[in-house]
């Protein structure tokens, strides 16, 4: 196929289009919906609104609640630990604080462990691939923290609970906007560099459903910046990790506390017994399960195994009937479908135009309205569809040089610029074609202010936790998030190791998990956590949505 | 018929356009040396999964920022190595293709708050930078496009600000070590450089400071435990009535 500036002809017939009109889209803005019109392009359009997507899971803690059809087959699938495989008797690793996941919120919460008085040899984070490998690295646009006089922390609970449709567990939500600041400025003690105006004073932009301009960034390698800074300082205080060594199961106490877990090394295939006074869950999102057939923005890693190993122990999980898709995934070139074109594009003014080039939505709703609103265009043939069948709507890129002058894009979106270059698009002078991706798990472990589950021993921070965000999460809230609880995980867990006495281990609760199983006559050949997902052979070519 | 609805008259058949690209497509690609027919289009991560590997190492976010598939490949009938990220580039022809999962360069250890940013800070830290060659190897190994050994000059002459400002995209893969002569630990020093320009050089926030200390004093306790105790039907109305600044501004975003 003939290519014009990485283009093929008939989707730059549309982008003419898009081009004679950018003028006037520019200086014509669409307004924000009302709450009734956002209800309703969600529950038309939304796959959270869709009964085909859920179903109710019908064993354990959660019995009868709604959840989507991929989590449910987890829970419901066979624990893939047989329990006769592991001699308990024998204890590899004996330690005071067990943190699952070497991403954003494990490594933060080894950081505020370490400082809370755990001597860093009594600490072990074990992690599925490398210290730092995680969907924290990957985040592009930003952070929120509400420190403008302009702007207030109430005004960002206000924004965290509205996203979050009112479902937010308050005492999270008031966490999350309360210590952003704080958070802030223990990044710029460590040395992250923000992006910041001549006088000091951060560069702050709106997100969407942020009513204050709110957005630290570090270009648009916010995330990286971040976790490269933190992981940098746990490097330099020699915090132990077992990389490749993910936990399968945790491990549990005649008291009917969480006392470690068993880990398992997946290039040599040994168990590991780790028995610990306390234990952090910290393993992060789930896109890799693809929910409702969606691409995904998402880490390797990011494959739900804290989810099923927590629900196996006896937590709680809020909220997984909704999933959060971003509303800018990649559709187009075909290599690079699902991965995320970050917030931050819209937040520097560049406006979402259907095949004729005509805008159709405020460029800032939260984040699962917009994304409704793109599937919309693209069900009712305004969407422009591409050779490999994906549809999307356009980006209309360039507009940001015009608003903020030239460079804008090189300085502000490097990384954007760079991932198009390779294929030969140049963003600042053509728009790129998106379309939503799965990118965030909303809801997961519930968790207290002191990150503490309802099963004692086991805390959880970061993406794997819920009630946080509600049914959605905001842009900015998530890099919060890891760094707000992750924090509030390792004091609180520390604090608690002081008192805690282990008990003797066992997994009992597995062989019960696997007899609920046979109970509930449930017939599967699926086996949980999966720990990886399998893209081998034609699973490689990524297929065509199903929802067009 | 207006030109509108002329675009996308031809919609692609899918199926068939994947059939035919599959077909007349196929590629050769060598695995650490054994041989694989792969489809046109793939990035040389998907490539390496459609011959049938599953990846424990050499794959992280599959999207360009942890620097986990950095990958060293060369085209029959050619001399050159090339550098990429496997999740990045597109898999062509007759590429022997090999994967850098792991890179041995010793990281210095180091208290932050106990350094002070001097001139000769990176140099007393990182000593081998002196030995370089200026032979542009890290430059041209990177999959990131950043002027390692202009870097690493601005370490040398003790700019800690320009040295942080060149290497902020650095997804630290560590390609550029491996190729340097002078075994220069270039993305081990520029992490150092940036830290100390974010923690020492960079001008402080004040509307931070004063925000932290309204904190302290409990400022917002009040405003924030009122709303958690309105009923929800009040909250909505403030929620849907609060005011926008991006939307007043009528430049959304408008730094």
């Amino acid at each position: 196929m003939k290519l014009i500036d990485g283009y093929p002809d008939y989707m730059m017939k549309s982008i003419e289009l898009v081009e004679e009109k950018r003028e006037k889209n520019i200086s014509t803005a669409v307004k924000p919906m009302t709450m009734e019109k956002r209800e309703q392009v969600l529950s038309k359009y939304h796959p959270d609104y869709m009964n085909s997507t859920k179903r109710k899971v019908s064993i354990g803690v959660d019995k009868g609640k709604i959840m989507y059809n991929g989590i449910v087959d987890l829970l419901e699938a066979k624990p893939i630990l047989n329990p006769n495989d592991v001699d308990l008797s024998k204890i590899d690793y004996d330690i005071d604080l067990l943190i699952v996941g070497g991403g954003g919120a494990g490594t933060v919460a080894s950081l505020f462990a370490y400082e809370s008085g755990i001597p860093k040899e009594n600490i072990l984070i074990v992690t599925k691939l490398r210290h730092g490998d995680a969907n924290s690295m990957m985040a592009q646009g930003g952070i929120q923290a509400a420190d403008r006089p302009e702007d207030s922390p109430a005004l960002h609970y206000l924004d965290i609970y509205g996203g979050g449709h009112f479902m937010n567990k308050p005492e999270l939500a008031r966490a999350l906007a309360l210590d952003a600041p704080k958070i802030i400025n223990w990044h710029e003690e460590l040395g992250v560099m923000y992006d910041r105006q001549d006088n000091g004073e951060f560069q702050e932009l709106s997100g969407g459903g942020t009513c204050r301009n709110r957005m630290h960034s570090a270009k648009d390698y916010t995330g990286m910046e971040l976790l490269r800074n933190i992981r940098d300082e746990a490097r330099n205080l020699e915090i132990p990790v077992s990389e490749f060594c993910p936990i399968i199961e945790f491990l549990m106490d005649d008291k009917g506390q969480v006392a470690g877990g068993i880990a398992f090394n997946i290039e040599t295939f040994e168990y590991h017994v780790i028995r610990a006074k306390a234990t952090i869950l910290a393993t992060g999102g789930s896109g890799r399960l693809h929910l409702s057939n969606y691409p995904t923005t998402n880490h390797y890693g990011a494959t739900g195994d804290g989810l099923i190993m927590a629900y196996h122990v006896g937590a709680n999980l809020l909220d997984l009937d909704t999933i959060q898709i971003h509303p800018t995934g990649d559709a187009y070139p075909e290599p690079i479908v699902g991965i995320l074109s970050t917030e931050k594009i819209r937040g520097l003014g560049a406006v979402p135009l259907n095949k004729n080039g005509d805008p159709f939505v405020f460029p800032l709703e939260p984040r699962d309205v917009e994304a409704a609103t793109f599937i919309r265009e693209c069900k009712n043939g305004k969407g422009i569809v591409t050779p490999t069948g994906m549809p999307g709507v356009w980006l209309d890129s360039p507009m940001i040089d015009i608003i903020h002058g030239e460079g804008t894009i090189e300085k502000k979106l490097a990384g954007e610029a760079r991932k198009f270059k390779r294929f030969d698009i140049d963003m600042t002078k053509h728009p790129i074609l998106v379309y939503p991706t799965l990118h965030y798990q909303n809801g997961g472990v519930e968790i207290n202010e002191k990150c503490e589950t309802k099963v004692p021993g086991l805390f959880a921070a970061g993406e794997v936790t819920g009630g946080v965000h509600g049914k959605n999460r905001l842009m900015g809230n998530s890099l919060l998030d890891y760094n707000v609880f992750g924090r509030r995980a390792g004091i609180y867990a520390a604090k608690y190791v002081k008192k805690a006495k282990a008990g003797k281990i066992t997994l009992n609760h597995i062989n019960k998990y696997n007899r609920m199983l046979e109970k509930a006559n449930i017939k599967t050949t699926k086996k949980a956590p999966i720990l990886l997902p399998e893209y081998r052979g034609e699973m490689a070519i990524s297929r065509a949505l199903d929802i067009l | 018929m207006s030109k509108e609805s002329q675009v996308l008259v031809e919609k692609p058949d899918i199926k068939k356009a994947a059939d035919v690209e599959k077909k007349a497509g196929a590629l050769e690609v060598f695995i650490m040396g054994k041989s694989y027919q792969v489809p046109t289009g793939l990035t040389i991560m998907k490539a390496i999964e459609y011959a049938g590997y599953r990846f424990i190492r050499s794959c992280g976010c599959r999207a360009g920022f942890c620097g986990a598939c950095s990958t060293v490949y060369r085209i029959e009938n050619e001399q050159k190595l090339s550098f990429a990220l496997a999740c990045q580039k597109l898999v062509e022809d007759k590429m022997y293709l090999v994967q850098l999962p792991f890179v041995p360069a010793a990281k210095a250890e180091y208290d932050i708050g106990k350094l002070k940013p001097s001139e000769s800070t990176l140099l007393t830290i990182y000593p081998e930078i002196a030995r370089c060659v200026s032979c542009n190897t890290c430059t041209k190994s990177c999959p990131q496009d950043i002027e390692v050994m202009k870097y690493i000059q601005m370490a040398i002459r003790g700019d800690i600000k320009r040295c942080a400002e060149i290497s902020f995209d650095c997804i630290q893969c560590g390609l550029c070590a491996m190729r340097c002569p002078a075994d220069i630990k270039h993305y081990h020093v520029s992490q150092l450089a940036r830290r100390l320009r974010g923690k020492y050089i960079d001008t402080r926030s004040k509307n931070l400071a004063k925000r932290l200390e309204e904190i302290e004093n409990k400022k917002y306790d009040g405003d924030i435990e009122k709303l958690i105790k309105k009923d929800k039907r009040d909250i909505m109305t403030m929620y849907t009535n609060r005011r926008i600044e991006a939307e007043e501004e009528g430049d959304i975003g408008g730094d």
